[in-house]
């Protein structure tokens, strides 16, 4: 194992805008941000459709904001195979839906309030997005 | 108001992916490289987002309700049930193919570009059917 690409202050950063969007969230309007949650149920139910929908606009007005108003620069990396996105997103999907969570859900949200569903729900996903890349290498 | 305090939740949520590097799948598949060449950097962006929610939570649970709702509305779920294992099983797997997670999903869709729009239209799809079997 190599250490590279090592950006700890920068994900230290995100991070913390992560938290305080998180604790913000909770302490006005009463729920724990999770947004494989906020999102499936934007579009399945009708219940806080507004106020799911408007967490939805932010979060794609965020990129947006960093970029034209504060001046930043964004990178991504993204497969361009249809069949693989096509896998990963139903995967994705249904994964965090059937286990109502994901990386924020249950990875945050869940673990700050101690919940041990949670904290085996992110142990689960962390090992197996693990072993997933390994698998891949060997192919 | 609380319509408000969603949008700019989302925004600061936004930013934060962006700046954490969590919205770039390249990077998110080198935190999970661990047995090769490993970029142990996203362990930081869970760092501190717990280090403000948690105790954030923890204080604030115990009032009567929160500024702008008529009470909290917080999971009561604890079983660890076939659901939760077999859930995060395909999340991790999908997450682990592609390198994206829902949020980052959803705000790589401001970038416009075709991958991240048809991963977030096969999620989509993936919510939808999910939703059937949680009834």
């Amino acid at each position: 194992m190599n250490i590279i690409n090592f950006t700890p202050v920068s994900a230290l950063t995100g991070g913390l805008l992560i938290g305080l969007s998180v604790a913000l969230f909770f302490i006005l309007n009463g729920r724990m941000i999770g947004v494989s949650g906020i999102a499936s149920n934007f579009l399945i139910s009708k219940d806080k459709k507004s106020e799911n929908l408007l967490f939805l606009v932010g979060l794609i007005l965020g990129p947006l904001i960093y970029t034209f108003i504060l001046g930043g620069e964004i990178n991504i990396l993204i497969s361009n195979s249809l069949p693989l996105l096509t896998v990963g997103g139903i995967l994705v999907g249904f994964g965090t839906k059937l286990s109502s969570g994901c990386t924020s859900g249950h990875g945050i949200s869940g673990i700050s309030r101690f919940s041990l569903r949670s904290i085996i729900a992110t142990i689960t996903f962390m090992i197996v997005g693990i072993l997933t890349v390994l698998i891949k290498n060997i192919l | 108001m609380n319509i408000v305090v969603s949008l700019f939740c989302g925004i600061i949520f936004g930013i934060g992916l962006v700046i954490s590097e969590m919205i770039n799948p390249a990077k998110v598949l080198g935190f999970l490289n661990i047995f090769d060449e490993w970029d142990p950097s996203l362990a930081f962006v869970m760092v501190g987002a717990l280090i403000i929610s948690t105790p954030f939570f923890h204080l604030f649970k115990k009032k009567d309700k929160p500024f702008f709702a008529k009470n909290f509305l917080i999971s009561n779920a604890t079983e660890i049930d076939k659901k939760l294992i077999i859930g995060s099983i395909l999340f991790g797997a999908g997450w682990g193919l592609v390198g994206l997670c829902p949020g980052p999903a959803i705000s790589s869709l401001a970038l416009l570009n075709i991958s991240s729009i048809a991963f977030v239209f096969w999620m989509s799809m993936g919510f939808y059917v999910a939703s059937k079997f949680n009834k």
